[in-house]
């Protein structure tokens, strides 16, 4: 029975503005009650979940705002400020020409190198 | 009454996220479903998201105009024949499916009519079902 669970999150910005939040992020959140051993990874273009300035408001379609926009980094603050892992890739960041003074304080960065051992802490590995 | 040990069922759980018609993961899912059952493994899907959509009731099967093929002739295959041949499958093989369809993602699209068999359910039943699978397999949208 995994306890350990390690959600990879990959694909970034599909559907959010229409959900409000990202569908991987919400469906794990979901799951913190339960699920006390739960860590994410963010790769590829989800490094950007964690960058603390976005600012996804003021869309308007057709004449209609969109009233809640999503707010992807709260979040994944949301995440942290509940000692959750939430791990990224440095060299996705990297190639993304993110500053590390926009990422929040107390995501935990590692190497692509690292990323073997790293899923061997775990039970399980949902890579969504 | 045979004192021979019970065999124990093996469990498959399976996440799906993409709807009918937009990619290849429901037909790749619908395969290891379907191959799983004939195991007579039981088999856990959670319809995540557009998945939910591949269990509507009201689906209908439709003409081919470009090939004039008349809806008889054409047999399109909807995605809740497949996933109610699967049950008919799960009973024939002596197999249990249950199918959850995220029961939030039903509400936002108005998906309610399902087909028989579907139910509704949130995170926590995937949660549950991982805990207590031999495998579990997500089969997301990319």
């Amino acid at each position: 029975m995994p306890e350990k669970i390690l959600t990879i999150v990959e694909r970034a910005y599909h559907g959010t503005l229409e959900e409000q939040d990202d569908t991987v992020l919400w469906f794990n959140s979901m799951l913190l009650a339960k699920a006390p051993g739960l860590g994410f990874l963010l790769r590829g273009n989800a490094v950007n979940y964690a960058v603390s300035t976005q600012d996804a408001s003021g869309l308007e379609i057709g004449g209609a705002s969109f009233g809640k926009p999503p707010e992807i980094a709260n979040d994944v603050r949301f995440l942290l400020d509940r000692n959750v892992p939430v791990y990224a890739i440095a060299e996705d960041i990297d190639e993304r020409g993110i500053s590390r003074e926009r990422l929040l304080q107390g995501l935990r960065e590692i190497h692509r190198s690292d990323l073997a051992p790293l899923l061997d802490q775990y039970d399980a590995v949902w890579h969504w | 009454m045979s004192d021979a040990p019970a065999i124990r069922k093996k469990t498959l759980t399976v996440a799906l996220m993409d709807g009918p018609y937009v990619s290849n993961n429901p037909t790749t899912a619908f395969r290891i479903v379907d191959a799983a059952l004939r195991k007579g493994y039981n088999v856990n899907v959670f319809a995540y998201e557009s998945a939910v959509e591949l269990s509507i009731a009201k689906q209908q099967p439709h003409q081919n105009p470009v090939k004039q093929r008349t809806v008889e002739e054409a047999d399109h295959p909807t995605t809740k024949r497949l996933v109610e041949n699967l049950f008919d499958s799960s009973r024939r093989n002596g197999a249990k499916l249950d199918w959850i369809a995220c029961g939030l993602c039903v509400d936002e699209r108005g998906s309610f009519d399902q087909i028989e068999g579907v139910r509704r359910g949130g995170p926590g039943d995937f949660l549950d079902w991982a805990r207590q699978s031999d495998q579990t397999l997500v089969i997301a949208t990319k």
